[in-house]
Order: C-alpha cells, then sequence, then structure tokens
C-alpha cells in the first residue's frame, strides 16, 4: 500500500471494494439452487454454472428447469390463484409492503449480489436497480389497496408467466412481479439463465415475510425454459428481453387467448440541439450509454447532433470518454464494470467491428482493461451514417453512434428512422422546441434535458418493434387487469366471394347503384375489376366491390398521407363526428330500410348516431396524466394515436358494428383502413356518403370491401400499420395474432359480440399508446 | 514576496479585452448541473491512505480565514500559528509526514500585517479581502484605494467581491472595468474575484460572471464571502469551473479556483477535489489552482485524520483552536 506521502504525489483515488463476504458466505452454504415452487424451493435438478462475469469464476449452480418443472410451477400458481384474487386488496398490499420492507433491509446484500452476478458496478444497483425495486413495491402496494376501488369491473387473468432480462435482473423482477401481485395474479417467472441469483434471493425473501405457497413462482432455466413457459397453461406472458424472441413469443401465443406484454430492443436517439447545456449532455451520454456497460435498452445509443455544435461536443464527449473508470464492478470508483457474459462480449465487439467496416470512427479511450473478465471499453463511433449496420442494430454494449443533422425536421426524421421505438432523449434549453420535438419522435418514453429516468409511478414501455405494453403507474397496472368478457354472439355464415353473374339471386333495385371502395377520399374501383354478389335470401342487394392486397396498399398509403388528423384538436374531431351524427340523423330512416332489406336490426341506425355522439364526447376528453414520478420532474403520459390502423369488422351489424370499432379509433386521431362486414358492406359503402358530407378529410377512413380474413391478413401483415383490430373466427384471430408479429404491431382480437354496449374507455385505450415526457425543471 | 500562487510553469492570466461572445448564449441547466454534482461523490469514494492522504492535500489548500468583526491582532496570531501547524505532531507523525501547512490566511485589510508579522518566514502568503468587503458598495477610488492598502501592508493575494448590480442589470461592460482596474492597482498580488454566487440568481450568471472575471484577468474565481445566505454548492462550483475550463481551453491560461463558505467537514473537502480532479485534473489539487476558504473545516479534518491515525474518534479539545 502506498504511503500517504506518496499518494499526495499522485492524488490518486485508491482501491474502494465493497465487500461481498456476506453474499459469498450465502452462496457457499446455499450450494445448488433448485427452483423456488408452491413456497420451498426444490431439490437442484440438471443444473449450469452461474459466473460473475468480472472474474470468469463460478458463483452457483443453477437448475435448467424443464418443461415439467415449469408445469407443476404453473400448477402451483394456478391453485394459489383464487385464494390470492379473493383476498381484500389491503391484505395482498401488507404482503407487498412487507416484501418492500424486507428488500429494503436486506437492500446492501442484493446491491452485491447484483454486482456480482452481472458485472454491473456497485454504485449502480446500490442507488439505482435496488432503490428502484424497492420503489416498485411500495407504490404496488398503494395499487393493491387501491385496485378495487380505481379499476371498477376489472379482474386479474389468473396467473401470469414472466420471463425477464439479465440487464437489470432484480429490478425487470419487481417490474414484473409487483403489478401482477397488486392486481391478484399468481406468477410463475423465468430470470434470465445469466443472472438468476437475485432472484433465488428474492424467492427467500418471500418465503421470510410468509408470502402465500404458489403466488410466487421462480423457475431457472434457459431459453428452452422460456419457451416452456410462454407454451404452458398460463393467462398472461410478460416479457422483457430481445425483439427477435419477442417475436416468436407473438407468434407462440397467436390465438391462444393469452393475454401479452413485450418490452423489447431498442436504438434510441439522444438529440442535442445547439442551444442545449453541452456539458450537460455529455453527461447525459454517459447516463445514457456508459450506464450499465451500454446493456440498457432504453440505452441513448444513437447521438444526432446538430451540426453547428458537432465538432465542440464530440471534443468534449470524448475528453468525459477518458475520465471514466473500468474495472472491478465491486470498486466504489468503478464506472463501468463486466459485460454479462462472453457471448455478449463477441456480440459487441462483432457489431463494432462491422460498424468500423462500414466506414465509422471508433473512439475509445486508453483504459487498461481487467486482465480476466467480459470487459469492453466504452467507445463512440463516429462518422456513423444512418445505413452503418452500427447505427441499425442495438448494440447492447457501451458503444453509441454519433451522427449530425441540420435542422430540428431533420433530427426528427433521423430519429424516426428505425424499427424501434422505445425512448428518445432531447437537449435544448428552448422548451418550445424541445416539446415540439417530444411530440414527434416515436417513442414510448421521452427525457428531456434528462436521460434514463425511471420511476414506478411513470409508465415505460415502447412503441413500434420495441413492443406494446406499459410498465409502470396505471397503465401498468392495466397490463395486469382484464374486463370481463363481452356477451358473445356467434359468427354469421360465411361469404361466397365468387365474381361471376349470378343470375340466381336477381336484383331488386330501381336503378343499380355502385358501391365502389372507399379510399383517400375517393370513391375507387378495386384493383381485381371484380364485384361479389351481396344477397339476403336470395334476392340479390347489389354488388360489392371484391378488394385485394393491392387495395390494402392504396389504403394504407392514403391513410399516412392523412397524418394532419392526429394533431388537429379534439374538439375538431368532436365537430367532425357530431356532423357525421347529424348528417347520419337525416338519412336515418335510408340506413334503417336499407339495414331492415339486409336482414338486420334497423335499430342499429339509431344506435349509430348514438355512438358517433359517443365518441364526439370523448375525442376531446380522455386525457392522459400528470405523474407522481420525482421532486422537480414534472412527468405527463399522453394519450397518443398510434397513427395507422387496420381494422377488420364483425360480420353481424355491418352498421353498429363498423361504427363501434371505426368511430373510437378515429376519434383519438387515428386513421384507420376498414374491412366492412364481408356479407352485407353495403351500409359502410353508404356510410361514405355521409363521411363525404361531413367533413371528414380525405383517408381517415378508408374502405376496403372483400374476404375479410384475406385482406386482415395483408393489414396484419402491413408493416406500416401500427395497430389491428380484428373482429371475427378463432383462426382469423390466431392469424392476426401471429401475422401481428413482423412489425410486431399491436393487435386487439374479439369474438363477435353483442354491440349494443360495445363502447368506452376500453376502445378509447386501445386505439391509444401511451406516451411518457419527463421534463425536469429548476433555475 | 512571491505568491505560491503563482507556479513556474503557470504563466499568470493576462487577461483580454472583454468579448461577449464567450458567455453571451450560454446555456446551463440547472436540474442537470445538480444530477452531476450529487454523482460526482456517488461514483467516487476515497479510503484508508487515500482519504487521509486527500484530507491533507485539502489542509495545503486552505485559506484559513477569519473575518470577523471582532478580530484583534491577537487572534490573527493564533490563526496563523495554526496555519503554521494544523496537526499535531502525534497525527502528522502516524501519517509519515514531516510538514503541512495551510495554503494561505486570509484576513481584513487592517490585520494584514499582523497575519505577515505571525507568518514570516513560513512561505504562507497572507490574502487580503478588499473592495469593501462583503457587499462591495463602496465608491470605486476607495475600494482601489483599499487593495493599494492591503498590498502595501504585505498582502501577497487579494480577494475582491464583485458588485452584483452589475450581473443582475447584466451590465458587462462595467463588471469587466471594476474586475480589470482592481487587477490593475493589485500590481504583482494575485487577484481572486468573489463573485457572491448566492445572490447571482441563475447559473447562467454565475457562468457569465466567472467568464467575464477571467476576461478582465483574475487569477482566481471565488465564489462566496461566506456572508452570503447560499454559500459554495456543488452545482455553482460544477458552472465555474466548466467557465475556467473553457477560458483555459480557449486562451490557454490556467485559472484557479477557490470555493469558500459552507465547506464545513472532510466530507465536503473530499467531495470538492473529486470534482476538481474529474472536470480538471490533478493539476487543480495543488494550491497555485485550488483553494478552498474555510474557518471550521480544518477542525474536522483534524478529527477524521486522528481517527485514521489512532483508530480511535477524536474529541476536538484536544486539538489546537484555530
Amino acid at each position: 500500500m502506498p504511503t500517504v506521502k506518496e499518494i499526495l504525489e499522485t492524488m490518486d483515488y485508491g482501491p474502494a471494494p465493497e465487500s461481498a463476504s456476506e453474499v459469498t458466505a450465502w452462496l457457499q452454504a446455499r450450494g445448488r439452487f433448485g427452483h423456488f415452487i408452491d413456497g420451498s424451493f426444490t431439490e437442484a435438478g440438471e443444473t449450469f454454472v452461474s459466473e460473475n462475469p468480472a472474474t470468469g469464476e463460478a458463483l452457483a449452480q443453477i437448475t435448467q428447469g424443464t418443461t415439467k418443472d415449469i408445469e407443476v410451477a404453473v400448477k402451483a400458481a394456478r391453485k394459489a390463484a383464487p385464494k390470492w384474487a379473493g383476498l381484500s386488496g389491503h391484505e395482498r398490499a401488507k404482503y407487498l409492503y412487507a416484501i418492500a420492507r424486507h428488500l429494503q433491509k436486506r437492500a446492501r446484500f442484493l446491491a452485491v449480489l447484483e454486482t456480482l452476478d452481472n458485472g454491473k458496478p456497485i454504485r449502480e444497483s446500490r442507488d439505482i436497480d435496488i432503490p428502484l425495486a424497492i420503489r416498485h413495491f411500495y407504490h404496488h402496494a398503494g395499487w393493491a389497496e387501491l385496485v378495487a376501488e380505481e379499476f371498477p369491473n376489472h379482474a386479474p387473468h389468473g396467473v401470469c408467466g414472466q420471463i425477464i432480462p439479465w440487464n437489470f435482473p432484480l429490478l425487470m423482477l419487481a417490474w414484473k412481479v409487483a403489478p401482477a401481485l397488486a392486481a391478484g395474479n399468481t406468477v410463475v417467472l423465468k430470470p434470465a439463465e445469466f443472472t438468476s441469483l437475485t432472484a433465488l434471493a428474492f424467492a427467500e425473501i418471500c418465503a421470510e415475510i410468509g408470502l402465500p405457497n404458489g403466488v410466487v413462482n421462480i423457475v431457472t432455466g434457459d431459453g428452452a425454459t422460456g419457451a416452456a413457459l410462454v407454451d404452458a397453461e398460463v393467462d398472461k406472458i410478460a416479457f422483457t428481453g430481445s425483439t427477435e424472441v419477442g417475436r416468436i413469443i407473438r407468434r407462440a401465443t397467436a390465438g391462444t387467448g393469452k393475454a401479452l406484454t413485450l418490452e423489447l430492443g431498442g436504438k434510441s436517439p439522444f438529440i442535442v440541439f445547439p442551444d442545449a447545456d453541452l456539458d450537460a449532455a455529455v453527461e447525459g451520454v454517459v447516463d445514457a450509454i456508459w450506464f450499465n456497460q451500454g446493456q440498457v435498452c432504453c440505452a441513448g445509443s444513437r447521438i444526432l447532433v446538430s451540426e453547428a455544435v458537432a465538432q465542440e461536443f464530440t471534443a468534449r464527449l470524448t475528453a468525459r470518454l477518458g475520465k471514466l473508470r473500468v474495472g472491478d464492478p465491486l470498486d466504489k470508483c468503478t464506472d463501468m464494470g463486466a459485460i454479462v457474459h462472453p457471448t455478449q462480449l463477441a456480440r459487441i465487439r462483432d457489431l463494432v467491428a462491422q460498424g468500423e467496416a462500414a466506414g465509422a470512427t471508433l473512439i475509445q479511450p486508453e483504459t487498461q482493461l481487467p486482465a480476466k473478465g467480459s470487459f469492453f471499453a466504452p467507445g463512440l463511433l463516429t462518422g456513423a451514417e444512418p445505413a452503418n449496420p452500427a447505427s441499425v442494430e442495438e448494440i447492447f454494449g457501451p458503444v453509441a453512434t454519433l451522427t449530425t443533422f441540420r435542422t430540428p425536421s431533420e433530427a426528427v426524421q433521423l430519429a424516426n428512422t428505425t424499427r424501434y421505438g422505445l425512448s428518445a432523449s432531447i437537449w435544448s434549453e428552448n422548451v418550445t422546441l424541445a416539446m415540439d420535438i417530444a411530440a414527434q419522435v416515436k417513442a414510448g418514453v421521452v427525457w428531456i434535458n434528462c436521460t434514463n429516468q425511471f420511476d414506478a409511478a411513470a409508465g415505460f414501455g415502447g412503441m413500434r418493434e420495441s413492443g406494446f405494453g406499459r410498465e409502470g403507474g396505471r397503465e401498468g397496472m392495466l397490463a395486469y387487469l382484464k374486463v370481463p368478457e363481452p356477451k358473445r354472439k356467434p359468427e354469421t355464415k360465411a361469404t361466397d366471394f365468387t365474381a361471376r353473374p349470378s343470375p340466381e339471386t336477381p336484383s331488386a333495385a330501381a336503378i343499380d347503384r355502385t358501391p365502389k371502395l372507399y379510399i383517400g377520399g375517393k370513391q375507387t374501383r378495386p384493383d381485381s375489376g371484380q364485384s361479389y354478389t351481396i344477397a339476403v335470401k336470395g334476392r340479390e342487394l347489389g354488388l360489392a366491390p371484391l378488394g385485394s392486397r393491392k387495395d390494402i396498399r392504396n389504403a394504407v398509403e392514403a391513410a399516412h398521407k392523412a397524418s394532419g388528423w392526429g394533431k388537429q384538436t379534439g374538439h375538431n374531431r368532436a365537430q367532425v363526428l357530431y356532423y357525421i351524427a347529424e348528417n347520419l340523423a337525416v338519412r336515418a330512416e335510408e340506413f334503417a330500410a336499407r339495414l331492415k332489406e339486409a336482414g338486420h336490426d334497423p335499430k342499429e341506425a339509431e344506435a349509430t348516431v348514438r355512438r358517433a355522439f359517443h365518441y364526439a364526447a370523448w375525442a376531446d376528453k380522455f386525457d392522459g396524466a400528470v405523474k407522481s414520478t420525482q421532486s422537480a420532474k414534472i412527468t405527463v403520459a399522453m394519450n397518443e394515436p398510434w397513427g395507422v390502423m387496420g381494422i377488420a369488422c364483425p360480420d353481424a351489424a355491418p352498421l353498429l358494428g363498423f361504427a363501434s370499432l371505426v368511430l373510437p379509433a378515429i376519434a383519438m386521431g387515428n386513421r384507420v383502413v376498414a374491412v366492412p362486414a364481408q356479407s352485407m358492406p353495403l351500409l359502410a359503402t353508404d356510410l361514405y356518403q355521409v363521411f363525404d358530407t361531413s367533413d371528414l378529410p380525405s383517408g381517415v377512413v378508408n374502405i376496403v370491401s372483400g374476404p375479410r380474413d384475406e385482406l386482415a391478413k395483408t393489414l396484419a401483415q402491413h408493416d406500416d400499420v401500427a395497430a389491428m383490430w380484428y373482429c371475427g373466427s378463432a383462426e382469423g384471430r390466431a392469424m392476426v395474432e401471429a401475422e401481428s408479429a413482423g412489425n410486431l404491431k399491436a393487435s386487439w382480437v374479439m369474438e363477435n359480440r353483442d354491440w349494443a354496449a360495445a363502447q368506452g374507455r376500453e376502445f378509447l385505450s386501445r386505439a391509444t399508446q401511451i406516451k411518457t415526457i419527463w421534463v425536469p425543471y429548476g433555475e | 514576496m512571491a505568491s505560491p500562487t503563482s507556479h513556474p510553469s503557470v504563466p499568470r492570466n493576462p487577461g483580454m479585452p472583454l468579448n461577449l461572445s464567450w458567455f453571451d448564449r450560454i446555456a446551463v441547466n440547472t436540474p442537470a448541473a445538480q444530477n452531476r454534482a450529487a454523482q460526482l461523490t456517488t461514483r467516487r469514494s476515497l479510503k484508508k491512505e487515500w482519504q487521509a492522504a486527500w484530507l491533507v492535500n485539502a489542509i495545503r489548500c486552505i485559506d484559513l480565514t477569519t473575518l470577523a468583526g471582532d478580530d484583534t491582532e491577537a487572534r490573527v496570531a493564533r490563526l496563523c500559528a495554526k496555519a503554521k501547524r494544523p496537526l499535531a505532531d502525534h497525527i502528522l507523525d502516524g501519517l509519515g509526514l514531516d510538514h503541512v501547512q495551510t495554503g494561505a490566511v486570509c484576513v481584513y485589510p487592517t490585520m494584514v500585517r499582523a497575519a505577515v508579522r505571525a507568518l514570516d518566514g513560513t512561505g504562507i502568503p497572507v490574502a487580503s479581502v478588499a473592495t469593501g468587503f462583503p457587499a462591495g458598495l463602496m465608491p470605486m477610488n476607495l475600494r482601489l484605494a483599499e487593495i493599494l492598502y492591503a498590498v502595501e501592508e504585505g498582502a501577497a493575494e487579494i480577494d475582491i467581491v464583485i458588485t452584483r448590480a452589475h450581473v443582475l442589470e447584466g451590465n458587462w461592460q462595467a463588471l469587466y472595468d471594476e474586475i480589470a482596474a482592481m487587477r490593475e492597482a493589485c500590481g504583482d498580488a494575485h487577484l481572486k474575484a468573489i463573485l457572491a454566487t448566492g445572490e447571482l440568481g441563475s447559473l447562467r450568471n454565475v457562468y457569465k460572471a466567472s467568464m467575464v472575471a477571467m476576461q478582465a484577468g483574475a487569477d482566481f474565481i471565488k465564489t462566496s464571502t461566506g456572508k452570503e445566505g447560499v454559500n459554495a454548492t456543488l452545482p455553482v462550483s460544477l458552472t465555474m469551473v466548466r467557465a475556467l475550463r473553457e477560458y483555459g481551453a480557449r486562451t490557454g491560461y490556467k485559472i484557479g479556483f477557490k470555493p469558500a463558505g459552507g465547506l464545513k467537514t472532510a466530507k465536503d473537502a473530499l467531495a470538492w477535489q473529486i470534482l476538481m480532479r474529474e472536470e480538471m485534473g490533478t493539476e487543480w489539487l495543488q494550491p497555485h489552482l485550488f483553494r478552498i476558504g474555510a474557518s471550521s473545516l480544518l477542525g474536522d479534518i483534524e478529527r477524521q485524520l486522528e481517527h485514521h491515525v489512532t483508530g480511535r474518534y477524536a474529541s476536538s479539545s484536544r486539538h489546537a483552536l484555530a
């Protein structure tokens, strides 16, 4: 050890290690870990080694969960579910409160364990991971207390299967388990195989506080164990991890009726405007990409900086890079610890090499990395053009790309040119500009002049291929609750789409009417040039245009062009909806007669007028919220429309069914491509005349009639459709969910129902996604 | 007398014409500054010998200060005695050090002569506050005369106060002219510009006043008189340090930094040194570029160092009074 005199010469920091003795003693005492099922640990089965990534040394033997293990765990959760859901909110709150308290009492132990297992610096596990996990349980103890009051007519799903990643092991466990338990679900959780230890310690805490057996079950293992859980008899799957696996899970759960929330990858923009506090933005980058070794789904990994300050910013960032200390994660002076596993290290190296090969320049400080363990020096890839693989792929390591932009609109364009949409960080002292950009970026979470802010009260989750569903706050609770199933009604019989003349069903109309497709505000002939016969009881009511793939393509393009609709005020959209109601009311008798002629309930016409009034009323009232998160930070949850939605309407209730789905969607600012009732599209095609006279802008509603499932498939597969609603057959529902995996669009599939009561908040929250915007303030 | 604030390798800042473009559109985001300041001490930790060494270094950088209405020559002599021998012998021995002394002694102008006398032969410079300290609201000729008086009495460093009104009114030319005149009056004595940041209203103003002071030729920029409602804080210090870093990057001149008022504990002494090391580098941990204005801080450091040496918690009643 150097003397004080020698240190006075160098002014080095010296070692400041956190002791791991308590944790290593625990690991030795525990030996090989089994699963935690039905309140106790099972015997260890076939095991694998969990390593300390900073040293490569073995920490523990973990059991590889089998399909049988999953079955047993799910059975235990199922058995525990009714009693747990039947407890009063207050009783559940007491358990969650006890968990929070005990996590707090074991905070230091858990922080050290997390750092040993994951490789993250002790500063982060101590100051960020563990405190946030504790906060999550406190917050949700509150939701357990209030759930009956605040979510009337909601019920828990039952058994939730939860699969979490290795980057924030205990925190992700908290994000999954706390809301599930608060809502009255029981869970089977599978931690990531690299980092199971804090989950196993958490299991001991569940036992310690006397949580009823089977409420929390933890089954360890790799991806195969996770796949078994996805396939098991659970009611909901919640997954955080890669987009690739998220897609597999979307396909695997399609048509099973399992609820699903996905929190996936990202390539989040970090936008620096010339009027930003550049030193603050530099520290922002440190907290964005050099946090948790860059293994953060919402990491600001694409730095976009104004050309006006790019040189200056890059210089400061490069200087700052040299100050980062990489090394022993248990040392309190360490900024960056170890990469979680050698396989991840190899992936980072590979992607960075690809980035360099494609023309980017890697800036890395001269850092002495530890001789053993998985370490990667923090870096910056400059000159990484948007086409560079390093700018496109999620590196999931401590390397950000840096690209310049000229104007705010170009910044938005660059920011949004990605398949992801998890978060964005915006740096500008101009609040007008910052809020404008916040509104335009496609991201579930937006941080203005800050980054990586989290709180249990604020929703977190992505848009686009970053997944769907939110964790945290009221919106996070909704992901673990369901509204009671509406009364089901049978599907109507199959439709004949034959395009040849059908003399056996003679037309009754006096003057021949020619319904067309309605695309971009124009009545257009179908691309196929064909029509199919709409007949009721052997009598032809008319010919309907037979839409096809190309008509869907055109309709989606038209819908995209109508982007102004989402930017209009709620009041303006209400005015249009009222006008639709007014014009429909004028023609109500005609619609009623048409319905009657078609063999449907003529009262649908009057009900549709009321529905238009209903959503006109809602158009300016489905408010967001201001969240109680941290002091001096305004945290706003905004309900944003999806953008372009596909809606496949029920075959029954050809007018009211159409209106019940299309009107809430457009009331919230979406543009819609709708497939009307396939056996009776003529009500919808009559409706476009009403739209035309009601000032509905062109392209807001587009109608493509024809074979529903075929057209729905094209919509579900369309990468430029953000959300999809489908009402129809079991096969159709499974198809839509499976095909939605392509761009991970949010899909809502339903059976035919009693449409008279089908309105309200559920439709509106399904028609929107929440964007959470954080704005710290203070002078 | 040569001042230790001068250093062979560090040429003195000559100042430059006022240039508003260096600061008039500066952005300082307060929550971000607070966040960075809070992380400085959670990202770095000093233990054992290293903590002891850094605390000793803090002593080397202290401007041991008495600025009270009841100061007497005997009181100043006592302070100087502490400055010469800030640590009890057994602590010094325990640390394996031969000698430690504070960076300077800081007093009112009428106490300079007594301090110079008491410090004769030690090499410890005497700093004097001047220019109508602490409010500075005196006629300019009297303020300049006060500087001349203090220099004449033997002060090697002059801690001047600025006219806060110039900052609050955005009158940068007036602020520049004032400090430039003071710098001229200082002659060879080094000028530390006290910005009284607690009265400037915003971190942007702190940055701007820092830049004007350096352009006018300040050798050091200093946070506070110790008499404002809010004195040195980490976010304010961070802002000033970033300004002097920027000035250095543009001109090549190294400017010193002196937080004053509010640093009372050994932990504070470590926090500010971590700030200097992280934002600037180890050179700014030396007394020619870093000073801490403090009175009670030394007592706490001495207690912590005694604990380091003996393993027992210390009582201040066993240490010499400053």
